[in-house]
């Protein structure tokens, strides 16, 4: 014990009297170096392609800025009117000089923007606004007045209510049927206009029925996969992923050509004596065309990553649950099928996330009531251009996937999932 | 010879996978009860096929098996009730130990507190009471090695069945668990059919050993008439170490023969055990620890000299390569001790042995 050395005093040194710690990070730099220029491809590719549309499209949903941008002293002339009394004069002008001073299109803008605070708003702006220019002050209450009497309504000036602060829940409110009222209470909107509520629950539904749908249909394709000798179950992996390696749209088109009143289906069915000829199938343009096409469609991703998590499993696990006394069935069932609980929950889970956000198959397929909240979106961001809404129906799926993906972690763990 | 206390008999069993090669060639065996038979052999031999066929996983293609002399081939393997260990332990991994162990209680509907009972009876059987909640994943190689054994135990099967249960075991570990599994065994009073390709594991544990190879048992005999009578060249060679010797046969006394090595390298007189006619040709199997070095004259009537070639010195004793009768792969094992020559590389000593530890048995390429 006593030939046993000193620990040197202070830090460590390395043979040439540097201090351990800076040899070893000079070793190690060059590594972190390398390293970081890896990576920094993939993280501008991510910060450019998915953080910053996904930000503005967060932004978007809740920005209101606009409006206080482009008619200022309205805003501040519509603060310090006590909303009770007509509508002073200085309400009046502030909105006037506004429009004066405003660019053509901002108006344009703008009056779509005030046009979901209250319909009217917009044919309101745009016939007044042509002739605005013209108008000689210093009073313009009855000259507006004079160009639409709808300006003497008190419910128009009421409406800023809604608009005056930079952020606003109303697109929100809107995406699922409700809206403010002038005092800004959270109100439903009125019975006739309701129409998301029903495609949220809508989607929902269908995503659930494609999901278990999905996983009934493929759990035997993937134990086939993952037990079949080589040579037949190569084969059978290629017809699996043929469908996948085909068009969307050709698919979709097979299966309109399958499914119509005189499709191929329709037609066996009644060359068979099953139908009448005047009973036939509904089977497209509905629910049940939207059901049936995307569960068609997103087979393989349930598919793929049951087969790779039934690939790890030894068939010894079967044997020996046999051997100890098990039938085949409760082998199955009590030891096999646990096993493939990560495959099963990847599977749903991606098959799901893919089903929430789908478009192009109930666009074509789906006729009215087989639409869903994708078609929605779609809509608003290419024909009403409320692309405030359709944000904000975006930042909700994606809320609804992240609370899923919650869930998932919460119940069976993230680390079990297996992608394949 | 169908016996009375036969616990499973193999009857004219035949086994092909493509119908075009036999993998079991007509294979008659019985196993007593309270027997530890190894199957051994090197792989492709067919034993891991026969246990197989015996566990209820494939059929055979001809031919039948008893169990109890009752003839199992239809049953399938859940109603057999013959316990098994993995090559690969094959523990349910999402199952915790105690609930792997419960498995077989429960689908034969054993009532809970007895479920309970009879597990903790077996962990505490592998010295593992204590890891009734881990699950498999957690535990050792060994832990799960002896987990994988009280699951085939939990249930009170007759026969226990292994297949190469200790292949994935380092070598200290293996030895600990050959005593082990040898106990629990003998304490059971348990039968078992044992798989291996590890001869020194076979010789170790076994009542009885069946050699198997190229799907045909080449012989079934207690480990020390394996080793000190092996019936056939295979035998000889597979199970320890053997000294061949080539040659034909020229003069055949009854209990011994003579033999003339090839390239006229000498007559040997050996003990005649698997040989043909006069004229034929046969292997001499001799073990490296029954030559003599410097035997004295007469003392042995194999008398040839040697060169001794390579020594490789193993504490206990040297083992010495020679070249004898024109092999010059000649084993021998020198004792380490005073009574014995020192030899060096390259010296030429007399060499021999007695014509009983010489078994002539049946030709070999």
């Amino acid at each position: 014990m006593t030939t046993q050395t000193a620990l040197p005093e202070g830090p460590i040194l390395t043979a040439d009297g540097i201090p351990l710690k800076d040899s070893l990070q000079k070793s190690l730099r060059q590594n972190k170096l390398r390293a970081m220029f890896l990576v920094s491809t993939p993280l501008l590719f991510l910060v450019f392609l998915f953080i910053i549309p996904i930000g503005n499209m967060l932004t978007r949903s809740v920005d209101d800025t606009f409006i206080n941008r482009v008619l200022p002293s309205t805003i501040e002339a519509f603060e310090s009117w006590d909303k009770v009394s007509e509508p002073p004069e200085s309400l009046y002008s502030a909105f006037v000089n506004d429009v004066k001073a405003a660019d053509k299109v901002d108006i344009g803008k703008v009056s779509t923007r005030m046009n979901y605070a209250k319909p009217g708003w917009k044919s309101l702006v745009k016939r007044t606004a042509r002739k605005i220019k013209k108008l000689k002050g210093p009073e313009y209450k009855d000259d507006l007045i004079k160009i639409d009497k709808r300006w003497a309504d008190k419910e128009f000036w009421l409406s800023l209510g809604i608009m005056k602060d930079k952020a606003t829940f109303g697109y929100f409110l809107n995406a699922v049927d409700k809206t403010y009222d002038f005092d800004k209470n959270i109100i439903d909107v009125e019975e006739e206009r309701k129409v998301y509520n029903t495609l949220w629950y809508r989607t929902l539904l269908v995503s659930f029925i494609v999901t278990i749908a999905c996983l009934i249909l493929s759990y035997p394709v993937a134990y086939l996969l993952a037990t079949l000798p080589m040579r037949i179950s190569n084969l059978l992996m290629i017809c699996v992923l043929m469908p996948f390696w085909t068009s969307l749209l050709v698919r979709i088109v097979a299966w309109m050509i399958m499914l119509q009143q005189n499709g191929v289906v329709n037609d066996t069915l009644v060359a068979s004596g099953i139908l009448s000829d005047e009973n036939r199938l509904a089977m497209m343009y509905n629910f049940n065309g939207t059901i049936i096409v995307m569960t068609q469609i997103l087979l393989p991703f349930m598919i793929l990553p049951l087969y790779s998590v039934m690939k790890t499993i030894p068939p010894t696990y079967m044997k020996a649950a046999q051997n100890l006394g098990a039938t085949p069935t409760l082998a199955f069932i009590r030891v096999y099928m646990p096993q493939t609980i990560p495959g099963i929950g990847a599977g749903c889970i991606l098959v799901f996330i893919v089903a929430i956000g789908y478009y192009i198959t109930p666009e074509l397929v789906g006729g009215k009531d087989g639409r869903l909240i994708g078609n929605m979106v779609a809509y608003h961001m290419q024909k009403s251009l409320n692309w405030g809404l359709a944000a904000a129906m975006g930042s909700i799926l994606l809320a609804a996937i992240l609370l899923l993906y919650w869930l998932y972690d919460r119940i069976i763990g993230i680390d079990n999932m297996k992608m394949g | 010879m169908p016996s009375e206390n036969a616990l499973v008999r193999f009857v004219d069993i035949q086994k092909s996978y493509d119908g075009e090669s036999l993998v079991v060639k007509n294979l008659n065996l019985d196993v007593a009860k309270g027997e530890f038979l190894t199957m051994l052999g090197p792989s492709g031999s067919g034993k891991t096929t026969c246990l197989m066929m015996l566990a209820g996983f494939e059929p055979a293609t001809h031919g039948e098996i008893y169990l109890k002399e009752n003839p199992i081939n239809k049953v399938p393997p859940h109603k057999r009730g013959i316990g098994m260990v993995f090559q690969n332990y094959a523990l349910f991994p999402h199952m915790t130990v105690a609930e792997n162990l419960a498995f077989p209680l429960e689908v034969r509907q054993i009532d809970k507190s007895e479920r309970e009972t009879r597990v903790k009876r077996a962990l505490d059987m592998v010295q593992l009471g204590a890891f009734g909640d881990r699950r498999p994943a957690q535990l050792s190689g060994g832990q799960q090695q002896r987990v994988a054994v009280a699951r085939s135990l939990v249930f009170d099967p007759d026969l226990v069945l292994m297949d190469e249960p200790l292949g994935a075991l380092d070598k200290n570990l293996r030895e600990q668990m050959q005593y082990e599994i040898k106990h629990i065994h003998e304490n059971l009073g348990l039968t078992v059919v044992y798989v291996t390709h590890d001869q020194s594991e076979a010789l170790t544990m076994s009542n009885r050993i069946a050699v198997f190879d190229d799907g045909i048992i080449q012989q079934c005999a207690p480990p020390e008439d394996l080793y000190e009578r092996p019936e056939n060249a295979f035998c000889a060679n597979f199970i320890g170490e053997n000294n061949r010797l080539l040659g034909n046969i020229i003069e055949d006394h009854g209990d011994s023969i003579k033999v003339e090595i090839d390239n006229d390298a000498g007559v040997v007189e050996a003990k005649k055990v698997n040989v043909g006619d006069i004229g034929s040709r046969t292997t001499l199997s001799l073990r490296p620890e029954r030559v003599t070095v410097n035997p004295e004259p007469g003392e042995v009537p194999n008398i040839f000299s040697g060169k001794a070639e390579e020594l490789i010195y193993l504490g206990d004793h040297i083992r010495t390569r020679f070249t004898v009768c024109g092999h010059d792969d000649f084993i021998v094992k020198i004792p380490n001790s005073a009574a014995h020559a020192h030899l060096k590389e390259g010296d030429t000593v007399n060499i021999g042995w007695n014509v009983e530890d010489c078994r002539a048995l049946d030709p070999s390429d």
